[in-house]
């Protein structure tokens, strides 16, 4: 990680972000999104897709937040929201004390400095038509950090920073490999010291052997820069590696929240449970149960009744069916969503 | 690494050692997109013979006419419905007029009124189908519907309506065959726009905060220009023939000067006993519409992006 030195000082005015944890850095309260569904000429809304149904969750300053759940569970659309690319239907987002929701489109252009996004694909996330120097250069010029030469400079170190070489800077997209597009990506992140940083399953579609290198790149840059993620993924393989604290997400609710050791060893809701089983185990000679879930994931148009999960869980009960489970305490910060007591 | 080799003993291959700096080099050399296009067009071939026809009709039409020491409007009335001869390579019409000089001025009046009418609805094309295409919603569906009410009614029928309020001659053709093609040019660009403007690249300089211009400047339209190009190369040809069947029924350029439909309806007059008046211009026209539509093929497979990545 050479140049690391040379990197932080460029943003002159954000102050090198001091680690503390516990200190909140954004808090999502209560936060919906529906879809409406539209028939007929005139566009008549006739249903909403609940892809995000009430969610909140706090995120600490120089913390790996992971959220992990199925596809189409809402987690994507919780990331797109919170950093409104997408306008929430209901709810709240507080970044350092300030409402976002709220922020003019002047104030919110200022605060985007704040928080970027890394993609999931490597071959859409980068335009095409632009050199590689333009495209992580692009922040800058959008809002006017640096230009010209001290551009360039920049550019260079951040190739430097994500282990490209500072020549790569006059090249194209198409000319790299996915892993090696992703560290574009990321170096695009990084172009204005942003604090937070949400990635949107960054490694699902990488190579096995390229993804570990990206998450320990992500690794390295956190402990350099003092990065708070947002660690968007649909199995628990990868979250388990890089997360401080884990959110498990289902038809869009949050149903079980905890620090990441306490899930790993102490799952409380039956999905959480049906997810570790699905983690990979590279000792063949062990064997475990897997516990495989039946059916498909109801339709977000038309959740079920009461606990959203109880068409799948093993241990449904009556209660389930009628009565919408609180995200409750269950000791030590561990939040979970379910009627069983254990 | 190298034990794999001397072990298995009749193996000649070896891994070879890499280091991450090594990974991390790249051979080819560095190309833009449109180099990469050229590249798979050159080896296209008959994108490349429609280019040298094309590229041909233009040199004929710029410099032809100044080669010729006679003009497109004299005539010989001694030498009328000549066969083609050595003094006259086409022969000559009714008026004794050459009709290879005549032919050439034709093609600029032809390939002009092709570019300049693309040029013009790809402006507006462009234009209205990025504006519809980004802002999406309610805008959008207001300008399609207007474009569609415009499509619904025939093409010709605009341009003779038209060509009745605007006298008839080279500059109205212009305006009427511009104003006829945008349609389908914001119609298209609209489309790319739609689905450009989910990609991820877009979000990202969303997110960053990008005001509107940039992003429609510098993403969405230089990614679109792929297929507005192909449309470009295809709807040329289109306006030169709706030109020569505006001339041919007698509501485009007036006498003396020549188009190659004006050209083409004065020799049906004569068809039996002359058939050259006819057989020239109109192998002009279908020629020249074969290059363009060859171009533009060998264009389209260049340009498309599922040869890349």
């Amino acid at each position: 990680m050479a140049g690391a030195e040379l990197v932080r000082p460029v943003s002159s005015s954000s102050a090198p972000h001091e680690v503390a944890p516990g200190e909140v850095l954004m808090e999502v309260r209560d936060l919906k999104k529906y879809y409406p569904v539209t028939k007929g000429v005139f566009s008549r809304t006739v249903a909403h897709v609940k892809a995000v149904d009430g969610v909140s969750f706090n995120v600490r300053k120089g913390e790996t937040l992971g959220l992990v759940g199925e596809s189409g569970c809402g987690k994507t659309t919780t990331g797109k929201v919170i950093l409104r690319l997408q306008e929430p239907t209901e709810g709240e987002v507080w970044f350092e004390g300030q409402n976002i929701m709220g922020l003019q489109r002047e104030q919110m252009r200022r605060l985007r400095r704040e928080m970027q996004i890394i993609f999931q694909d490597p071959y859409s996330s980068l335009n095409p038509r632009m050199t590689v120097g333009d495209i992580i250069g692009e922040p800058m010029i959008i809002h006017g950090v640096a230009r010209g030469a001290a551009k360039e400079k920049r550019v260079r170190e951040l190739l430097e920073v994500v282990g490209l070489s500072p020549e790569h800077a006059r090249r194209y997209p198409h000319e790299f490999s996915g892993g090696q597009r992703q560290r574009i990506g990321v170096a695009r992140a990084l172009a204005l010291n942003p604090k937070l940083i949400v990635c949107d399953e960054p490694v699902s579609a990488l190579d096995v052997s390229i993804q570990s290198q990206i998450l320990n790149l992500l690794v390295d840059l956190q402990a350099e820069f003092g990065l708070t993620y947002i660690f968007i993924a649909h199995g628990l393989a990868a979250v388990k590696y890089i997360s401080d604290r884990v959110g498990v997400m289902y038809l869009g609710k949050l149903v079980e929240m905890a620090d990441a050791e306490e899930l790993y060893a102490n799952p409380k809701h039956p999905y959480t449970e049906a997810l570790m089983s699905a983690i990979p185990e590279p000792d063949p000679t062990l064997k475990r149960e897997r516990i495989v879930l039946e059916g498909d994931v109801p339709s977000p148009v038309n959740p079920p009744s009461g606990c959203r999960f109880h068409t799948r869980c093993r241990y449904v009960m009556d209660i389930c069916r009628q009565v919408e489970p609180e995200l409750r305490d269950v000791g030590g910060g561990h939040l979970m969503a379910c009627h069983l007591e254990r | 690494m190298s034990q794999v080799g001397e072990t298995t003993g009749t193996i000649s291959f070896k891994p070879l050692q890499k280091t991450q700096s090594q990974l991390n080099t790249l051979v080819r050399p560095s190309t833009t997109f449109f180099q990469d296009a050229w590249f798979r067009l050159r080896h296209h071939q008959r994108g490349m013979v429609g280019l040298a026809i094309v590229a041909l009709m233009l040199l004929l039409a710029i410099f032809g006419p100044m080669l010729t020491h006679i003009s497109y409007s004299d005539q010989n009335l001694s030498q009328t419905y000549q066969a083609p001869s050595r003094a006259h390579i086409m022969g000559t019409d009714n008026l004794g007029r050459d009709i290879y000089v005549r032919l050439l001025y034709g093609a600029r009046i032809s390939l002009s009124v092709g570019f300049v009418a693309t040029l013009i609805s790809l402006g507006i094309g462009v234009v209205y189908g990025t504006i519809s295409g980004y802002y999406g919603g309610r805008t959008d569906d207001i300008m399609m519907r207007l474009v569609e009410v415009l499509m619904s009614v025939p093409d010709l029928l605009y341009v003779i309506l038209l060509t009745t309020v605007i006298k008839p001659g080279l500059i109205p053709i212009y305006i009427v065959l511009g104003a006829v093609g945008w349609l389908s040019m914001a119609r298209l660009v609209r489309g790319e726009v739609l689905s450009l403007k989910e990609r991820e690249y877009v979000l990202a300089a969303r997110i960053t905060g990008a005001r509107p211009s940039r992003i429609l400047f510098r993403h969405l339209i230089p990614n679109a220009m792929g297929p507005i190009l192909v449309a470009v190369t295809i709807g040329i040809p289109s306006a030169i023939f709706l030109e020569s069947f505006l001339s041919f029924i007698g509501l485009g350029v007036s006498a003396p000067m020549a188009s190659w439909g004006s050209m083409a309806s004065e020799g049906i007059t004569a068809l039996q006993s002359h058939p050259h008046l006819l057989f020239f211009p109109a192998a002009a026209i279908s020629l020249t519409m074969l290059g363009f539509n060859y171009f533009g093929d060998g264009l389209r497979d260049a340009l498309d992006p599922r040869m890349r990545r």
